[in-house]
């Protein structure tokens, strides 16, 4: 079975009546997931990514899931070299890239060996007959040939010859040698396209725009891509075309966007609304870096990015620069987050500015590092040594990053706080279309910069506004504000060195009592629950999205149950007690082993029910749906 | 405005021990900040941990004691977010040879305006007396009653190797050498080491006594002076010439005037700086003082700024809306 359902639709995809269109069936679906897998080197993700672009300018709803093989050089045709994009394209509000892929492109053996066991019953397999050589077939483990042994049976199989008509397409494009049979992915694609009746302009602008400056390459891509479309509709072997009609989204400017873009962007909003150059500090990590190489091409927007000798130091450099008064980031991933602890209190001692962005990975080590996971949630909210606190605030979703990204820096600046921006491997990689926000309906943030002396002719670095607790921000070149910080303990007002035993009891509790308060300035979570539940499932991060439509599974099977989605983990929301106090049961799934759970047990005493799962794959809405209903009894 | 040493004063109580060697550099920077044309509010110093790290508290200018090896770091987020200011990182041995030896040497490739002065105590003093990476071989500590198994860094070589464009070596005694090399450091635009010798009377007391002895002082000091040639000695009786691709110490009545090393500080190759800061490798008898390199190469903050410049310049100031429809757009109704 399927993993997302039409909240309204039934459990089953349905196919619709097929129509007939001269000779070729259409099918009419709700939605359809479609994978493209190869060697790292055939252009999956390329290809996927073309193919997203065509659906949401078409208007699906979509949701994506690129898999990368962890090793960059594992060698052509094995198992461990498979890439991987999936996407799920819909009529309707779709929230999850789907379980069983209706239809996947196989362009060799060892891609056909990887994902086949996902590919739903009657599915479309396009596979690259000509990759099924004895060699491909041993490297891959197959003892006999799949595509004449019996293994196809029950799939809907087109085996193409995408090596001959790649060749023959490309022809005279002024591409030769090894170089032809790169553009077979486009000839994929192009046959595609044609499946789901899409036209090939938007991928043939794309194309002349990318490689304005290779004449050869891109004709070769444009003859493969045509030459992909127009044999879906000469060859026989194909008799049916796919569609899956325009989805309806609130009204509004939509744009395609992945995880880690959309957080760098709401990165640069939070400049632009705090009118603070954005410095990003960053030592390249999967799944980070794309954070660092989008800042790096934005320096008209004054943003200037730094990457480091190491996670310290880039960790450091993000220091120095919010104490000279900058929009300071820096980002990694978990076992960069490790390393930036020590300065990260730092930082909270100071009270100073600071983001920490954590696109999360499986860990621990290196673990699993191009697979997602939630499990650094402990070590964002408590990892530090010492007492100190601090704001974690977690993305939801690609578009959802944006967003994320701008409270991030909001609360940062307002209270003089480092804040951690929990992302992960998922959120970095998928994509989503994303309703634009209305910029200009965006709050400009207050910036508690010293406007001079504040204690007669003196300045006092950690006097402090009394309602949010924050000390005031004199940066170097501001006359007559010189002062010291460190990290020794300060005494309260002067900032001076105290080791005095009152004094630091008492900036302990201030400190503490400042990130705590920010539960009072940050949304309460809102609960969706049309039919007062029993049942509260809590999600954070990725998850959510296979939360709320496995929610909405259970719902169609009659189940009554709530959901909330938790951006703000430390502090929780204000209103945290009043919602778990008033369901029965509490149901938190999580991609690691129950932090989240520990967190709401010990801090409202609480029973939860967790459900946890570290495999590097994101929940589906079915895992979800089928422990709301064990819990219901079903 | 012009300044007095009692402007860059705090009134913060000097807590190191009596006769240390840190009280006197401290005076020499105090006295040559007063002296300079920057004002006050633009003089950032950042410093890590130990003994000489508690140095900002000290200097009544924007400051940050920060973490066990990190000030390069620091320093380099400050001087990148502000090209316009002077910044200033002060760290032991320890601090900065040790625990942020990495640190220490991208912040010298990469050349960014920082000027990094270099206590060398040849202990750790903060920790109470184990070995540091400039402590001689087989020194005998509290983490070493056997004698020390580490070979030390020589870090006016360490500097040159990490493509340092200013390195320059001085002693806490004298006040005057200090100053001057203070002023050249921080005229060179770019990162700037200066390796201060600073006795440690309490953990290391007289371990440049080579240098400092009355005696010892007019033989040893081999005093590098770019445009002059290399001679020292009581009599300025030894001379520094090539010998098979090194550089040695000769009697001078031994060997031709004309085979005398000319010093040039200003050599775009590094190999004379390095082959001078090889004649001694501690200060344990004849050792070079003064600067052993001054080159300029472009400078890391300068060169940033200039980029977010010519990027602005060039497509125009970054609007935040065209951003987010770049990757193309679609409405719904
Ligand atoms: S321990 Fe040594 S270096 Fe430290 S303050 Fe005392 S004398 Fe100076």
């Amino acid at each position: 079975m399927d993993n997302e359902n039409h909240t309204t639709g039934s459990a089953e995809p349905h196919l619709g009546a097929p129509e007939d269109a001269g000779g070729v069936r259409v099918d009419t679906q709700d939605r359809m997931v479609i994978r493209f897998a190869g060697d790292s080197g055939d252009g999956m993700q390329l290809a996927g990514n073309r193919f997203t672009d065509a659906a949401a300018i078409f208007g699906n709803d979509l949701a994506t899931l690129p898999t990368f093989p962890a090793e960059i050089r594992a060698p052509a045709g094995t198992l461990p070299g498979v890439s991987s994009f999936q996407i799920q394209i819909a009529d309707w509000d779709i929230l999850t890239p789907g379980g069983e892929p209706g239809v996947l492109v196989a362009m060799n053996p060892a891609a056909l060996m990887v994902h086949l066991e996902d590919v739903r019953e009657g599915g479309i397999l396009l596979i690259n007959e000509e990759a099924f050589d004895e060699r491909n077939l041993y490297k891959a483990g197959f003892e006999s040939n799949p595509l004449d042994d019996g293994t196809l049976a029950g799939f809907d199989v087109h085996l193409v010859p995408m090596e001959t008509l790649t060749k023959a397409a490309v022809k005279g494009s002024g591409v030769s040698g090894r170089a032809v049979l790169r553009s077979k992915n486009f000839l994929a694609l192009g046959l595609l396209l044609w499946m789901f009746g899409r036209e090939t302009e938007v991928t043939a602008r794309w194309v002349e725009k990318k490689f304005a400056k290779m004449e050869a390459v891109k004709n070769a891509n444009l003859a493969a891509l045509k030459a992909g479309y127009n044999y879906g509709i000469t060859t026989e072997s194909f008799s049916r075309q796919i569609e899956v009609r325009p989805a309806s989204l609130p009204p509004g400017t939509y744009t395609n966007v992945n995880g880690n873009t959309a957080l760098a962007w709401g990165l640069i909003a939070g400049s632009q609304l705090s009118g603070l150059p954005l410095f990003y500090a960053s030592y390249p990590i999967t799944p980070a870096s794309d954070i660092l190489h989008e800042l790096a091409r934005r320096q008209n927007f004054g943003v200037k990015t730094f990457q480091a000798e190491d996670e310290i130091a880039a960790a450091g450099v993000a220091l120095g620069a919010a104490f000279t008064g900058a929009l300071a980031v820096t980002g990694t991933s978990g076992p960069g987050l490790s390393l930036k602890g020590e300065t990260i209190s730092l930082a909270m001692t100071t009270e100073l500015p600071m983001i920490i962005v954590d696109v999360q990975r499986g860990g621990p080590s290196t673990g699993l590092p191009t697979k997602p996971e939630q499990s650094d949630l402990f070590l964002a909210v408590w990892g530090r040594h010492g007492e100190s606190p601090l704001p974690v605030v977690a993305a939801s979703s690609p578009s959802d990053a944006f967003e994320s990204a701008v409270e991030a820096c909001r609360i940062a600046l307002k209270y003089m706080t480092p804040v951690i921006l929990l992302s992960d491997g998922y959120i970095a990689t998928a994509a989503e279309p994303w309703r634009l926000p209305d910029l200009a309906g965006l709050p400009r943030f207050e910036v508690p910069f010293a406007a001079g002396p504040n204690a007669g002719d003196r300045f006092l670095p950690y006097l402090r506004n009394m309602e949010t607790m924050a000390r005031q921000w004199a940066v170097p070149g501001m006359p007559g504000l010189e002062h010291r910080i460190g990290g020794i303990e300060k005494e309260e007002t002067t900032g001076n060195i105290s080791y005095d035993p009152e004094n630091h009891q008492l900036m302990t509790d201030i400190r503490a009592w400042k990130v705590a308060n920010i539960a009072n300035d940050i949304p309460e979570i809102e609960v969706d629950d049309p039919d007062g539940a029993d049942l509260l499932v809590l999600s954070w991060g990725s998850t959510s999205s296979a939360i709320r439509a496995g929610v909405g599974n259970a719902r169609n099977e009659g189940i009554e149950v709530a959901h909330a989605r938790i951006r703000y983990l430390s502090p929780f929301p204000a209103n945290m007690p009043t919602v778990l106090s008033s369901y029965k049961q509490v149901l938190i799934p999580e991609m690691n082993n129950g932090q989240l759970s520990r967190l709401v047990k010990a801090e409202f005493v609480t029973p939860v029910i967790s459900l946890n799962k570290v495999t590097g794959v994101p929940f589906t809405a079915q895992e979800i749906a089928a422990k709301i209903m064990e819990l219901a009894g079903r | 405005m012009s300044y007095t040493r009692v402007d860059f004063q705090t009134d913060q109580e000097v807590r190191w021990c009596p006769g240390c060697g840190d009280y006197t550099i401290l005076a020499a920077v105090q006295n040559f900040m007063a002296g300079l044309d920057i004002e006050r509010e633009n003089v950032v110093f950042v410093s890590g941990i130990g003994c000489a790290a508690r140095f900002p508290y000290y200097m009544n200018t924007y400051g940050m004691h920060s973490i066990h090896g990190r000030a390069p770091a620091i320093a380099t987020g400050v001087a990148i977010a502000n090209p316009r200011l002077s910044v200033w990182v002060v760290g032991g041995d320890g601090d900065l040879l040790s625990i942020g030896g990495n640190h220490l040497i991208h912040a010298l490739r990469r050349n960014v305006d920082l000027t990094i002065l270099l206590f060398n105590n040849q202990i750790y003093g903060l920790t109470k007396g184990q070995y540091s990476p400039t402590s001689e071989p087989g020194k005998a500590t509290k983490s070493s009653p056997a004698g020390s198994l580490d070979y030390p860094f020589n870090p006016v070589s360490l500097a040159i190797g990490a493509e340092a464009t200013f390195v320059a070596r001085t002693l806490d005694m004298d006040r005057n050498h200090t100053t001057s090399m203070l002023k050249a450091a921080h005229q060179h635009r770019g990162s700037s080491l200066i390796e201060i010798y600073q006795n440690c009377n309490v953990f290391n007391d007289k371990a440049f006594i080579a240098l400092t002895g009355k005696q010892e002082r007019r033989e040893n000091r081999i005093n590098l002076v770019h445009g002059e040639p290399i001679v020292f000695g009581a009599d300025r009786e030894k001379a520094v010439v090539w010998e098979e691709g090194r550089a040695v110490i000769v009697n001078r009545a031994s060997v031709d005037p004309s085979r005398i090393i000319v010093h040039n500080a200003h050599a775009e190759d590094a190999s004379q700086a390095f082959a001078l800061s090889r004649l001694a490798h501690g200060p344990y008898g004849p050792t070079p003082l003064g600067i052993f390199r001054d080159v300029y190469r472009p400078v890391y903050d300068d060169a940033l700024e200039d980029q977010v410049t010519r990027s602005k310049a060039a497509r125009g100031n970054g609007d935040l809306g065209k951003l987010l429809t770049s990757l193309g757009t679609w409405t719904v109704e």
